[in-house]
């Protein structure tokens, strides 16, 4: 029985939450490892495209909510979701034509590209603020929980329990289904296919009549599109700050390079490798080993690696240590 | 002539490469340029490919003026270029880097995609491979199929048997005998002076980017100046 609770409080304090917050960032890793593997660049506004869509997905909700718009026990935000997409991909066009179509004309280096983006990502923060204010907004109404610890605990009969929040629910699955369908748009479809060779051999592609702007402008769009969904479902589950995605650049650019940039499977494991990591590096086990360990060895302090205030310090080490080992990452992608 | 690029001048930046070179084939036939290295044998093929801004000449192909059409206006046209280097889709199957040369062409597919596995069997068998999983001559293979599946009218290979070894280098000239035997008009760049102007009808021997030779491919070879300055003896 008591290996049993130490399984539910695992599960309840970092499977659930880590699988959640993986895969909101195998989302956003997903845009940089497109982005980089077709534009040929670390798109470092990357975060900021995110805060745009979750911010207009905001919008869209308050505005849904004084005329009594909801989605009963689901999040009214969800209904406003395909506006938000387009919005941020309009925005990703509009960035698109004004910034980086300039630097692709003069064939500029990677390295200019870069900071071409990080010019948008401080341009769009500030844009950010002016529209929605600097505070945090927490917009996540309906049901909280599917189910709660205390039914958990009542239906099981256990001393420990986990509960499902809603927004974990929707996380996972929205995930994989958008997951399973990006790999099945990349690897079965014409189009699809057009922008992995675009990926592989830009002159090769060019020679078999694959149009790159067209090209380009899809990456915008998958890229603009997967950032919304990745802000508004991290929005839903934590709470959305328009500080949070500058912080949120380092660990979704270690999962991108931790499972091989470039490589779209890479980023997506690399999202729960860096998401997993983090929690259990973070986690006090003194209630798990409580419960395995036989009577009276249970250790006094809180058996905690690194307090919660280093997490983003793991994903760094983690980029670090995958960066002399294996500069390519797990799936091999492109070397930075 | 089919193809007919005529007193071709240019090259990169201030410095012209080609001065007045001359190359032509037909169809049904080899042309092979050959020359000491930086004559401007790969220049010569990039600017009738189009991949070179021309200061003067022009390049005549099926009857139409298309200097001045850009290389993928030129495939269309029916050109096929294979360059030297990087001339494959690396992360993709063989099959897919098939499909993708068939982009141009996608009502053919099929039939396509048919004959170049019957004129490379090797690839049947290694569709679902990754090409970047696959030995030189192999990737030679692909590269030259996926060239072939935009239903080329003039095939364009540039040093087709740089790095594979002279087995292969032998089969690879096998294949392109009978791929012009269909009635492809080829032209090559070559390193393998002897070998190439064997199976050629014509030859070019470039120097300083210009037409220091121009004869039949076995006239060539008996020629005793070119013997001696190009084919070591």
């Amino acid at each position: 029985m008591d290996y049993f609770n130490a399984l539910a409080l695992i599960t309840n304090y970092i499977l659930l939450p880590g699988i959640t917050y993986g895969s909101q960032l195998a989302l956003g890793a997903l845009g940089v490892t497109l982005i980089y593997a077709v534009l040929r660049f670390s798109n470092f506004a990357h975060g900021e495209i995110m805060s745009f869509g979750t911010m207009v997905c905001i919008l869209f909700t308050w505005l849904g909510q004084s005329y009594g718009v909801n989605l009963g026990f689901l999040p009214t935000a969800l209904l406003f979701l395909p506006i938000a997409i387009f919005f941020s991909v309009i925005y990703c066009i509009f960035l698109e034509r004004i910034v980086f179509s300039y630097y692709r004309a003069k064939k500029s280096d990677p390295i200019v590209f870069l900071i071409a983006s990080i010019g948008v990502m401080f341009f769009t923060a500030g844009l950010i603020r002016f529209i929605i204010g600097p505070s945090d907004q927490s917009f996540n109404d309906g049901v909280r929980f599917l189910f709660t610890v205390r039914d958990f605990k009542n239906f099981t009969g256990l001393n420990e329990g986990f509960g499902l929040k809603t927004t974990q629910a929707i996380t996972v699955i929205t995930t994989m289904a958008l997951c399973f369908l990006l790999f099945w748009f990349l690897n079965k479809t014409r189009t699809g296919k057009s922008m992995r060779a675009f990926s592989d051999n830009e002159d090769l592609a060019l020679l078999s009549g694959i149009d790159p702007n067209k090209v380009v402008l899809l990456t915008w769009v998958i890229a603009g599109g997967l950032a919304t969904f990745a802000g508004v479902l991290y929005g839903l589950d934590k709470v959305y700050k328009p500080f949070i995605f500058l912080q949120m650049l380092l660990p979704i650019f270690s999962a991108a390079i931790v499972g091989g940039v470039g490589n779209p499977l890479g980023a997506f494991v690399g999202g729960y490798i860096i998401a997993l990591s983090e929690l259990f590096v973070t986690f006090a086990y003194k209630k798990v080993l409580g419960y395995i360990l036989p009577e009276g060895l249970g250790p006094d302090s809180m058996m905690q690696f690194l307090s919660t205030d280093y997490k983003f310090a793991v994903s760094f080490i983690i980029l670090v240590i995958v960066l002399i080992i294996r500069p390519t990452g797990i799936f091999s992608g492109k070397t930075l | 002539m089919f193809l007919n690029a005529e007193n071709m001048l240019g090259g990169y930046g201030e410095t012209t490469i080609l001065n007045g070179c001359s190359i032509s084939v037909e169809k049904g036939e080899i042309a092979v340029i050959v020359g000491p290295n930086g004559a401007g044998k790969s220049t010569a093929m990039r600017a009738i490919f189009g991949m070179l801004n021309l200061q003067a000449g022009k390049v005549i192909f099926d009857n139409q003026d298309i200097t001045s059409l850009k290389p993928q206006e030129r495939v269309g046209k029916g050109m096929g270029f294979v360059p030297q280097t990087n001339n494959v889709f690396t992360s993709m199957t063989v099959l897919e880097n098939m499909e993708i040369g068939g982009f141009i062409n996608k009502d053919r597919f099929e039939e396509n995609v048919q004959e170049v596995f019957k004129l490379f069997p090797i690839l049947q068998e290694k569709e679902k491979q990754l090409v970047g999983e696959l030995s030189g001559g192999q990737r030679q293979q692909v590269a030259v199929g996926r060239a072939l599946m935009t239903n080329p009218k003039l095939l364009m290979l540039d040093e087709p048997t740089a790095g594979v070894s002279p087995i292969v280098v032998k089969e690879l000239f096998e294949k392109i005998i009978e791929i012009s035997k269909t009635g492809i008009a080829i032209l090559m760049v070559e390193q393998n002076a002897k070998q190439a102007l064997n199976i050629a009808d014509h030859g070019f021997v470039l120097v300083q980017g210009e037409n220091k030779y121009t004869d039949k491919g076995s006239n060539l070879l008996a020629n005793k100046d070119v013997r001696k300055a190009f084919l070591g003896g």
